[in-house]
This record gives C-alpha cells, structure tokens and sequence, in this order.
C-alpha cells in the first residue's frame, strides 16, 4: 500500500535521511525506532509530505507522493497522522475538533460527520467530553482526541509521530490502550516510538533508523532478541 | 478665568451632529482598512515574491509618511492630477483606510505567526485546504492574540481622524472650530468636544474588552 524509494531528505547540507527504501502491506503496524536525532519523525513526516523529499519517490496506493501533479490535499484525507504535541484546534469543541476535516474538507453531511464523531470519541472513551474544549482535557484525553480526529477522516493509513513522548507517564497506557484497539482492527500504522514494550508487542515489524540510514528491518522478537547491527545492539542496550 | 460654558449651549446640537460624522468616517474607514490589512498580511506570509514585495512597500510608504500629508495628497493633489473632484468625505476615508490597512497587516501578520505551527501542519494533515484553514483555523486563533493591539488601532484612528478638519470635512473637531470664531471663544467649545472623544473612546475600550472576554471561553 505505501512503497518508498531512494528517499533523501536534506536540511541545507545536512543529510537527515539517506537512500531509504521499503514497503508496507495494508494492515501492517510497523514501528520505528532509533536514537534521537536518527531521523526517525523527518521520514515519518516525509510520507504525508508535511516534509518535502530532496529525492527519491513515496507511493502510496500507486499514486507517488512527490509528483507535483498529485492531488497532495486528497491524498492527506486518507493518511491520518497524531502529533507528539496532539495540535488539536483549541478554539474548537472536541465534537469539532472531529467534525470539522469532515464536513469542509471531505464534503460530508453535518449529520454523519456527527454521528460518526459521537462513535469515535466512544471507542476512546471520551463521550462525556464532547463539548469540552482541548485546553480543559489532561494529555492523555488530548491524545485520544487527536487519534479520534485523524480516525474521522476514514483514513487508509495511520501515522503516529511519538504520540506518548509528551505525555506524563500515568497517562501513556491509556494512549497505548487505544492504539492497540486500532491496530486490532486491521488499520496499516506506522508509528515512530520510544515505546519498546509497545513496539515489540503490537508491531509487525520494526524499522531501526540511526543518522539517517535505515539500518535494520525485522520482525520485533529477532529484532531485540537478536540484532544484527553494532549499532541496533548499541541502542537496545542503553535502553532496555 | 472666565470659564462661560453657558456660551456654548445653543450650539451644543450642532456640535454633537459632529459624533455621528467622525464616527461614519471612522467605521467606513477601519472596515476598510480591516480588509486590507488581512489581505496585505496574507501576502506577505504567503511564498509569492511579488506580493510579498508589493505589501513591504506598501506598508513602507504608508507608514513612512505623515497621515495629515497623505490626506492632502487624496484632497489636493488628487484632483489636480485627474481632473477628478474628489470630496473630502471620501479622500478622508481613502487616506485613513489605506494608512491603517499598513498598520493593521503589520498587527495581523504577528498575529498569524504567533499561531503555533503545529495549528497549520495539524490542518494540512487533514486534507484541509489553505484557504479553509486561513479562514477557520489560523486566523480566528490570531484575531484573539492581537484583539488588544487592533483595538489600540480603533482608538488611534478614532482620535487621529480630528485630523478631517483640515480639509473641511464637518466632524467634531471641526464644528468645535467652528463655535468657537461665531462665539469668540475657544476654551468651552474644544474642552467639550475633548469630552465627547474621551467619552468615544471609552466605550470603544468597554466594547473590546467585553469581545475578549467572550473569546475567552476556549480558554
């Protein structure tokens, strides 16, 4: 469903990521992982083009993301991405916080886009806060939100940027809790985490990324059981 | 001291007619240059070399000269080089309109780049087109930060168009002027309309504090 190729992305003469290259199927929860600095949410943010790539190709579903010919706008209503910092619209309700992409940019009945919203906020656990606003919820129900958001665009494909790395630690399971749910439900995620329990648990396969390289690619349990690379070994072992 | 404002009251009507006038001018004027300045604003954040070169200029020359010399430019000067007979109603909105139109894009500008960045790369994720989040997402956070200093601009305007008088456009200042060569005195009929400004002015400031309080809500 998504294919990079040959992605490069330079900051001026600094190379952030060099020659990436790999394929994710439709369904697949892939998680990536490295030091920070390695590059990990510039590739990330490559795939919805919030970054533009120096060079290489992003395909998603055949139509290729760097092609100045393709319609990004639509492309980015079926790619929903949660920020480490959740970015919700503060002067908005949570209800339009969820119904606003919806209804504007996708055209959709007030009606459903509400309805559809009212689901969301019930599968994480947020019905009671729909007339809230952001600045009244803690983190963790800020993060929930965010995800609801994205989901409400009937996305293909989900990225996560960090999405627990700004959150107090009594706050990250509940986070986690939801991505978990949606990754049972066959969403293709891809998520860039520091959260290893999370990644080894969820993930089908792991991305290693350091300064920009894509080092290693795996199966989680060969993965921390048994990296390949100096440096993955390097990385597992400060933190695990 | 021979303060007499029993002298002024038979003019008193005639002077107050001036509130209506200056306040007409005012509006027109600050709608004017409202619209303006968010459009001037928009060029100059936006990636097109030549708008953002036309709104420095812009806002360069307008904020560079003197108002009162602008003004005589549109009453004067205008008419001479066009043949057109401008009246002094409209040249007064056109001066005051494009000047603060320079003043407002500069406030809105920092307004809109006071918005977290995250607000735009949230939208674009989303599929959401510029113009939609301009008008829904951007610019109403940014209105709310700079409410303050576009009220600064209201009060501003609404004191410097006293300016008006000097190409004889009949608005409070002028009508003070006025009283004062029929009654020979000026000290009664200008601490009066001096009153009538405060006065405008303070309900101006009531009427922006009670907008930010609403916009508060979200907080």
């Amino acid at each position: 469903m998504i294919r990079v190729e040959n992605l490069s992305k330079s900051f001026g003469k600094n190379e952030v990521l060099s020659n990436i290259s790999t394929q994710i199927s439709k369904g697949e929860v892939v998680a990536i992982i490295g030091p920070s600095g390695s590059g990990k949410s510039t590739f990330l943010r490559c795939l919805n083009v919030l970054e533009t790539p120096s060079s290489g190709k992003i395909l998603v579903e055949n139509h290729d993301l760097t092609d100045s010919k393709t319609p990004i706008y639509k492309m980015r209503q079926q790619i929903g991405m949660v920020f480490q910092h959740f970015h919700l619209f503060p002067h908005m309700t949570v209800l339009e916080n969820l119904t606003y992409a919806p209804i504007k940019a996708k055209g959709m009945k007030k009606q459903t886009a509400e309805q559809s919203a009212k689901n969301l906020l019930l599968k994480v656990g947020l019905s009671e806060k729909e007339s809230s606003y952001p600045s009244s919820l803690s983190g963790g129900q800020k993060q929930r939100v965010a995800i609801a958001r994205a989901l409400a665009m009937e996305p293909e494909l989900m990225l996560f940027d960090e999405p627990t790395s700004a959150l107090d630690p009594e706050m990250v399971k509940e986070v986690l809790e939801v991505m978990k749910d949606l990754a049972k439900t066959g969403m293709t995620m891809i998520v860039v985490t520091h959260e290893m329990g999370f990644a080894r648990e969820v993930a089908d396969r792991i991305l290693f990324l350091d300064h920009g390289v894509l080092l290693e690619e795996g199966q989680p349990n060969d993965f921390f059981t048994n990296p390949k690379t100096e440096r993955a070994k390097d990385f597992l072992d400060k933190i695990l | 001291m021979n303060l007499d404002f029993g002298q002024i009251t038979p003019y008193i009507p005639f002077m107050l007619e001036g509130i209506w006038v200056t306040l007409k001018f005012v509006f027109v004027a600050l709608i004017f240059g409202f619209i303006l300045g968010t459009l001037l604003a928009l060029c100059k954040i936006g990636s097109i070399r030549l708008l953002n070169w036309f709104a420095i200029v812009y806002t360069s020359i307008f904020r560079g000269t003197p108002l009162i010399l602008q003004l005589m430019i549109f009453y004067f000067a205008i008419p001479q080089l066009t043949g057109y007979d401008i009246s002094p109603f409209l040249s007064a909105i056109l001066a005051f309109g494009l000047n603060s139109a320079a003043y407002i894009s500069e406030i809105i500008r920092a307004g809109i780049q006071a918005v977290d960045k995250g607000q735009t790369e949230a939208a674009m994720a989303l599929g959401i087109p510029y113009k939609q989040m301009m008008k829904d997402i951007i610019l109403p956070q940014a209105f709310k930060n700079i409410l303050p200093a576009l009220m600064n601009e209201v009060i501003t305007l609404t004191k410097e168009s006293a300016l008006v008088s000097t190409i004889s456009v009949l608005d409070l200042m002028r009508r003070a002027q006025v009283v004062g060569s029929d009654i020979y005195r000026s000290f009664e009929p200008l601490l009066f309309v001096g009153f009538i400004y405060w006065l405008m002015v303070f309900v101006l400031s009531s009427i922006g504090k009670v907008i930010e309080g609403r916009l508060k809500v979200s907080d």
